[in-house]
């Protein structure tokens, strides 16, 4: 435990020490998109019900949690291969689930304040959604499987130029169409059963009718939470592996 | 102490560590000297829990590497070739964070950080940034904060690569102190002076191989006292006499140039291996 919370301590620590420029970098991607697609397009397109900007929020929330939370892998490798401070962690008579359960407390502490951001911006478009209880475990549900899948593939990589790869092919894919910008059964029924296995799509669905004041579909929530757990188990072994 | 027995490590077709049996008892300061990829930096890597043995055992205060890594890393202090410091971090904080990853209280961690500072000369500098210090106080904090913990064993990297000769000396002192409190330091180096002034008994490593051990002292009189070189036919050629009148009377009969020098231990590699430690 003590060991987890070093490791998560001193990932705090960094990004207190740029704090401001982070919240910064946290809040352009949504501030772009809130503007182009969502006074883009207007208040008047409506969609399940809602106005596009209604709409467009909760999958920019579960978005940006998945986005910020798989960040950790970045900081993760420039510790190892750049500041090879991974070194000083493998060193130190810690296990290797308080090192992953460190840096995953940390990716969701990351995607915590994103989300933040986020609500705020809605407040400044003049959207006010429900935050409600299943809203944040959908939230902290989503960042635990992106956090573990960021430690899991941060290990595997061979070099930080990798990371780039890993982005490129895990997360950017998901983003556009794991239901953030659009319903995912307006798609053919053949793409949504393929977009059914992408966890933003789950994620987007479980925060969207939260943030809705809908009943939670628990269905959501379980495949999340399985999910994370298995990238968890095998980010374990992923750190494992790292030793050469 | 520190007990090694035919440990090997093999990386795919390269074998890096080709049964290597030693011994280091408490309190010693032991130089493990040899060639770039010699198969030092793999051992301490071994030692320390960083890397996997192929086969082989070894035993850090009893503690077997594998079986009780974490009793055998809280026994440890590592200084890797690397400076290996969080840059945005402080001084103060990197320490921290150490103390909180060997499972230290807030005041002890609080207290041993001052007197450590306080120890390696540099308690002004505890809250800068680590990226605003030199090469030669960066090192100093990583001495101090694999002292941290109070490890029975030092391991030390390569401690004074690229430093110059005075800030080397000043970290030299450092370890020469270290050891003076009872702590046991395994020391790698390349180079020569630092591992006749230091150590009181050198290992030669070459090609994954432990071809000579004992005090610098007794290595140094396999050959002799004394070196002359001279070039005979365009090529260097080195002979060793047992004092100096021996060689007062070669030198005597000398005709062309040459040097007269006491015998080092780069000699003695030389002599073992063929080879230089510094290319």
């Amino acid at each position: 435990m003590k060991g987890c919370l070093a490791i998560y301590y001193r990932e705090v620590l960094i990004l207190k020490k740029k704090f401001f420029r982070q919240m910064a970098s946290m809040s352009v991607a949504p501030t772009l998109y809130l503007i182009a697609f969502g006074l883009g397009m207007g208040r008047d397109v409506q969609l399940e019900g809602r106005s596009y900007l209604e709409f467009l929020i909760p999958g920019l929330i579960a978005m940006n949690s998945m986005t910020q939370s798989f960040a950790i892998a970045s900081e993760i490798n420039i510790a190892r291969f750049y500041w090879r401070i991974f070194e000083e962690f493998q060193a130190a008579p810690i296990r290797n689930i308080a090192y992953v359960t460190g840096e995953v407390l940390a990716g969701i502490t990351r995607a915590l304040l994103a989300v933040s951001v986020i609500i705020v911006l809605a407040l400044v478009f003049g959207v006010v959604l429900s935050y409600n209880v299943f809203f944040w475990l959908g939230v902290v549900l989503n960042s635990f499987v992106f956090a573990s899948l960021a430690v899991c593939l941060a290990m595997l990589v061979k070099s930080h130029a990798d990371q780039a790869l890993l982005t490129n092919f895990f997360i950017t894919p998901m983003a556009f169409l794991g239901g953030t910008f659009f319903p995912v059964d307006r798609m053919p029924p053949w793409v949504q059963k393929v977009l059914a296995f992408l966890p933003l799509t789950h994620a987007a669905k479980a925060i969207r009718s939260a943030s809705f004041g809908l009943a939670p579909d628990s269905f959501s929530y379980l495949l999340l939470a399985g999910i994370g757990a298995v990238l968890f188990v095998l980010a374990f072994y992923s750190v494992n592996r790292a030793k050469d | 102490m520190i007990r090694i027995d035919n440990l090997t490590k093999h990386y795919r077709t390269v074998h890096a560590l080709k049964g290597i049996n030693l011994e280091v008892a408490a309190g010693e300061l032991f130089a493990y000297l040899g060639p770039n990829g010699s198969g030092k930096t793999t051992t301490i890597r071994i030692l320390t829990g960083l890397s996997r043995p192929t086969s082989g055992d070894a035993y850090l205060h009893g503690y077997h590497i594998e079986r009780d890594a974490l009793k055998v890393k809280r026994q440890c202090g590592l200084v890797p070739q690397t400076i290996n410091l969080d840059h945005e971090l402080t001084v103060y904080e990197n320490m921290d964070i150490h103390g909180r990853l060997f499972h230290m209280p807030a005041r002890e961690r609080s207290r041993r950080i001052d007197e450590l500072l306080d120890y390696v000369e540099i308690k002004e500098r505890k809250e800068s940034p680590v990226k605003h210090l030199s090469g030669g106080l960066k090192r100093r904090v990583m001495v101090a904060r694999a002292l941290m913990h109070s490890p029975g064993i030092l391991f030390m990297d390569e401690p004074t690569v690229g430093l110059d000769p005075s800030i080397r000396r000043r970290i030299w002192s450092l370890i020469k102190r270290i050891q003076q409190e009872g702590t046991t330091i395994f020391l790698t180096t390349h180079y020569i002076e630092e591992a006749e002034f230091l150590a009181e008994r050198v290992a030669f490593l070459d090609e994954g191989e432990i071809v000579a051990v004992d005090a610098p002292r007794n290595l140094m009189a396999r050959l002799g006292a004394w070196a002359l070189d001279e070039i005979i036919n365009g090529e260097m050629d080195t002979t060793y006499f047992k004092d100096r009148e021996e060689a007062n009377r070669y030198v005597e009969r000398q005709q062309g140039s040459f040097s007269l020098r006491r015998v080092n231990l780069e000699d003695v590699f030389i002599f073992l291996t063929g080879k230089k430690v510094l290319p």
